[in-house]
């Protein structure tokens, strides 16, 4: 009755914004930084994204200030982090609640317009959620097949090591979470330009947080974040899609089995670590902890 | 060039300086941004900080003071025995939330029963809820190594999906036309939790927010098992060949933090809050982290910091309602103070030196 | 018990605060408190117009302030007290979920007046008041059943609550009024704003066939899917223009002004009273935003003549012989839905499909 096809068509769009902010914060994460602003981050490129295309008119200019945007604002967690050697999940939280503020403070002008329409890219499907998708194999590759994606993991699995080789953890980390600042920004500004195409406080709606499951869910690893987002945007698309047929759905316990099953996988994942002492998988070992060279 | 390098102990003098320093330098860039933004600076800092305490209404708003803070108080005392120990505990959200759910489930299934054991039975199953919910990163951690930080995290969605399916369902008012949401349990005498001295503010809450600062000061200071936590912080490798098992202090603290965070969630649902809505978690799980760390894990840091928040909450809906500040800028000023609270601190830890060649 | 004695020392340091202004003929200071942020573009932009209107009313006479982004339960509680505390005479609290901290403040500041919107308790200083969408809903349900080419429209639900299914129920029977094979499918959202899922649910709805969505929702997502889709739909709350003429053919307004001068107005000349208002188009409280040539001219003007019997109190949109969706029967030949049966409702009319969920 319902065809697939179709479910999966509304699967990509609906993922694209929690794809993007999740393979963000896979990169920081990798890097040994649980970076809990996503949500912050996403707001703020969602107003800058809206705010550049609208007045430019080009929705794709929209999309590079965004990332600026969530670049730009992420750069205050780097400073406190890195510089200041705050801790990452207070300062995280400090980020979210900044970046709402901040939002909602300088979106005033552009309540009520309405953004440019996305011109329609290959097979009917948005340009960004084909990029969405291109970033996946790329960051894939990035972490697994080049010199500087193996820093960053050498980075975020144990930062002492990385630092007696030679590697300037600060700066990896650094950059580590202004992708993830600018991926976050381009879900976020997703939101405004592409799904619906006006500016309103409060926009992203706890994307963020999603954002952040998926990336437990992936294992840490990029197609992991694929499958996550899929899994977390398809219940939501499943359990609407079934609605609309007139199917009665139980809509709060359907919505919360993703999080369950992200806590199944991680569980999983960990037993296999621990009893099997097989190498890789799971999370990243400095993940959350703040590094300070002696010397 | 210059370089921090770690104090051996905490320094009393920053540990007192930086806070100050930290709320001036929040006055000053937010005294900047309400100029920007055409409000009178001095009144807006003013609004914030002072009448809450001293202004026209204040005999109202220092009781809501406590109010406000005894929940964050409560479950950030009990956060800062994990992250002491190095357990990161952050999914106190989830465990406030099903704490409120479980306390109140015992009021609605007594209701309308009167009797004196029925308020004692839900703030001891508000307890056991949120030991519950935060047993469960601890017994994934201690058998399959799964990190608790995310494990907590994830349930806290669950948890507020399962405050949205009680609010709608199993829960739900019979008698509320309809809506959502449970009975107002402050309109069934012998589940709510009053002011107990007029005037005050003071709930039950509020008493348990002062004990716990009590007794978590004790275990910190003065308790073997306080010693246990420090240590395993500090030197988890030399804890563990002292005989600490890292399994039982994962429990404790997880157990400990979880069911602090549950009678939090219990009293705000029997008091301030009254009902079961989708909305019962309004952040003060996470905001508790921030005052863990704003207190720097020790109890009277976070009775303070927990003060603090508090007054920049209930000042910033002063200035809200009489200088029509928007509530966005407030957020704003808020995130500034905690940037600043979090960046200033990094001079208690660590002494700045100029790096010699 | 202990509430009533902090009353005593509340309304003390109310008296102490008021005594000046009586003495000055000061304006009459009037609070409001909000759920959502002034720039929802929906619900609490709307509340904050007619505030607004007020101010452009009554000018000097009044004064107005408003806390916005309140959550309800505790700090809505602590809000109220602040705005009693401030002054202010009359406050007007917008969103269902202060039901039960109005009252408290309420029994605190017998002084005061408290206007609650959408509840249903009163006292002698709280009134209650609400619009009845429902009739707008009706008009929207006719353009609906006419514009309609698969003979599928979709409705995205916020909360399955009393409001919302009146509106389902209203839009279906004059869409099938109009158009017998219509079919409505329901979505619920669970939420009153959230663009994502709002796009998402009105994807799924025209992934049904749909090609005509009503949303009791606040976003313009569903507006800009639509667009993308080539169906149609309206716009809620506000009058989402920007999407004129086309997804959006017209719109459903809560118009609260007409209701705030009114209020404000018995409040100055001391004839306030307690009560329980529930108005509609004729009143001015829903209107029906312009309706764009998208819309074939025979279809707007049945519209507008639905709308204005509607508003003249000449028909009733929930008049029988109408059954529940059970097949049980609700209202008899020419019997119209009282009040009471409207504001607990909790079933679909017969011939919508979908359950509503419990």
């Amino acid at each position: 009755m319902i065809d697939p096809l179709s479910i999966f068509l509304l699967l990509l769009s609906a993922s694209t914004p929690i794809l993007f902010a999740a393979l963000g914060e896979l990169v920081a994460e990798r890097a040994g930084i649980l970076n809990l602003g996503v949500e912050g981050m996403m707001i703020a490129g969602a107003l800058a994204g809206f705010a550049a295309a609208y007045a430019t008119g080009n929705p794709f200019l929209g999309f590079l200030v965004a990332a600026l945007a969530g670049a730009a604002i992420s750069l205050l967690y780097t400073v406190l982090t890195q510089l200041f050697l705050a801790n990452q999940v207070a300062s995280g939280l400090a980020l979210t609640l900044f970046g709402l503020g901040l939002a909602a403070m300088f979106g005033k002008p552009f309540e009520g317009v309405k953004a440019p329409p996305m011109p329609i890219g290959p097979l009917g499907i948005n340009w960004i959620v084909w990029l969405g998708l291109a970033m996946v194999p790329a960051i894939w590759w990035f972490m697994n097949r080049t010199r500087r994606g193996l820093i960053l993991r050498a980075v975020g699995e144990n930062h002492d090591a990385a630092h007696a080789l030679g590697y300037d953890v600060r700066a990896t980390r650094a950059a580590a979470i202004a992708f993830g600042g600018a991926m976050a920004g381009v879900g976020g500004a997703f939101i405004s330009i592409a799904t619906v195409l006006q500016w309103t406080e409060g926009m992203t709606a706890g994307a963020g947080w999603i954002a952040l499951a998926i990336v437990v869910f992936s294992n840490w690893t990029a197609f992991g974040v694929l499958a996550g987002a899929w899994l977390f945007g398809g219940v939501t698309v499943l359990q609407l899609r079934l609605q609309a047929a007139g199917v009665n759905v139980p809509v709060q316990l359907l919505s919360m089995a993703p999080y369950l099953a992200t806590i199944i996988v991680l569980v999983m994942i960990s037993a296999r670590q621990k009893y099997s002492r097989k190498a890789g998988g799971a999370a990243p070992g400095s993940l959350g902890n703040n590094f300070h060279a002696l010397r | 060039m210059i370089q921090l390098v770690p104090r051996s102990t905490a320094s009393t003098f920053w540990q007192i300086a930086t806070p100050v320093m930290a709320v001036l330098a929040t006055m000053i860039a937010g005294g900047i941004l309400f100029a920007i933004m055409g409000h009178d600076p001095v009144a807006a800092i003013r609004t914030i900080f002072w009448d809450p305490l001293f202004g026209p209404a204040a005999s109202y708003s220092r009781p809501q003071l406590l109010v406000k803070a005894a929940p964050l108080i409560l479950i950030a005392s009990g956060l800062a025995i994990g992250f002491r120990a190095g357990i990161w505990n952050i999914g106190a959200e989830g465990q406030y939330i099903i704490g409120g759910i479980t306390g109140a489930a015992v009021a609605l299934a007594a209701y309308p029963f009167e009797g004196m054991w029925i308020f004692p039975a839900m703030v001891i199953a508000g307890a056991a809820g949120g030991w519950a919910w935060g047993m469960i990163p601890a017994l994934l951690r201690n058998w399959f190594g799964a990190s608790e930080i995310l494990v907590s995290l994830m349930l806290v969605y669950v948890a507020q999906r399962v405050a949205a399916w009680m609010a709608f369902g199993p829960m739900k008012n019979p008698e509320g036309y309809g809506f959502p949401g449970s009975r107002n349990l402050q309109q069934y005498p012998a589940a709510s939790n009053p002011e107990l001295i007029e005037g005050t503010g003071a709930h039950w809450g509020v008493v348990a927010a002062a004990v716990a600062v009590l007794v978590t000061w004790v275990l910190v200071s003065r308790h073997i098992r306080g010693f246990h936590i420090r240590a395993a912080g500090s030197a988890p490798r030399a804890a563990r060949f002292a005989g600490v098992s890292p399994a039982t202090l994962v429990a404790f603290s997880l157990g400990l933090s979880g069911a602090l965070a549950g009678m939090a969630g219990l009293f705000e649902v029997s008091g301030p809050a009254g009902q079961i809505t989708d909305n019962l978690g309004t952040g003060y799980g996470f905001t508790a982290i921030i005052v863990a760390f704003l207190g720097r894990l020790h109890p009277v840091g976070i009775l303070l910091a927990g003060l603090l928040l508090a007054l920049t909450y209930i000042g910033g809906e002063l200035a809200q309602l009489t200088m029509q500040l928007p509530a966005a800028t407030v957020q704003v000023f808020q995130g500034m103070l905690l940037f600043f609270l979090l960046g200033f601190d990094v001079l208690t830890r660590f002494r700045i030196q100029r790096r010699g060649k | 018990m202990l509430r009533r004695t902090l009353l005593a020392s509340a309304s003390a340091i109310l008296m102490a605060m008021a005594v000046p202004a009586m003495a000055q003929d000061e304006p009459l200071k009037i609070g409001f408190i909000y759920v959502g942020p002034v720039g929802d573009g929906g619900w609490t932009f709307q509340h904050d117009q007619a505030r607004l209107a007020v101010e452009a009313e009554y000018g000097d006479r009044v004064e107005t302030t408003f806390i916005e982004s309140v959550p309800e339960g505790a700090d809505a509680e602590r809000a109220l007290t602040q705005l009693a505390l401030a002054g202010n005479k009359l406050i007007f609290a917008t969103s269902f979920g202060f039901m039960d901290p109005v009252m408290n403040v309420a029994a605190k500041f017998p002084d005061v007046k408290f206007e609650h919107a959408t509840g249903y308790k009163q006292a002698e200083n709280v009134a209650t008041y609400d619009a009845r969408f429902y009739e707008g809903r009706a008009v929207m349900g006719t353009i609906a059943g006419r514009m309609t080419k698969s003979n599928k429209i979709g409705y995205i639900g916020s909360f399955p609550i009393p409001e919302v299914i009146q509106g389902i129920n209203s839009s279906f029977i004059h869409a099938r009024k109009v158009n017998p094979e219509v079919e409505m499918k329901v979505v619920w959202a669970y939420s009153w704003f959230d663009p994502a899922k709002e796009a998402d649910a009105a994807s799924a709805l025209l992934a049904e066939g749909v090609d005509v969505i009503l949303q009791h929702t606040d976003s313009t997502a569903p507006l800009a899917k639509a667009q993308e889709a080539g169906a149609i739909g309206f716009g809620q709350a506000s009058d989402m223009a920007a999407f004129s003429p086309n997804p959006r053919v017209s719109s459903i307004i809560d118009e609260w002004s007409p209701y705030y001068i009114k209020r404000v107005g018995q409040v100055l000349d001391g004839t306030w009273e307690s009560g329980a208002s529930w108005a509609g188009i004729g009143e001015g409280e829903v209107v029906i935003g312009d309706i764009t040539d998208a819309v074939p001219a025979e279809v707007k003007a049945e519209a507008e003549a639905l709308r204005d019997a509607i508003g003249a109190g000449e028909y009733h949109p929930f008049t029988g012989p109408l059954n529940k969706a059970d097949g049980a029967e609700w209202l008899a030949e020419g019997e119209t839905a009282p009040d009471s049966d409207l504001q607990s409702m909790n079933f679909f009319v017969e011939g919508i499909t979908a359950q509503i969920p419990q």
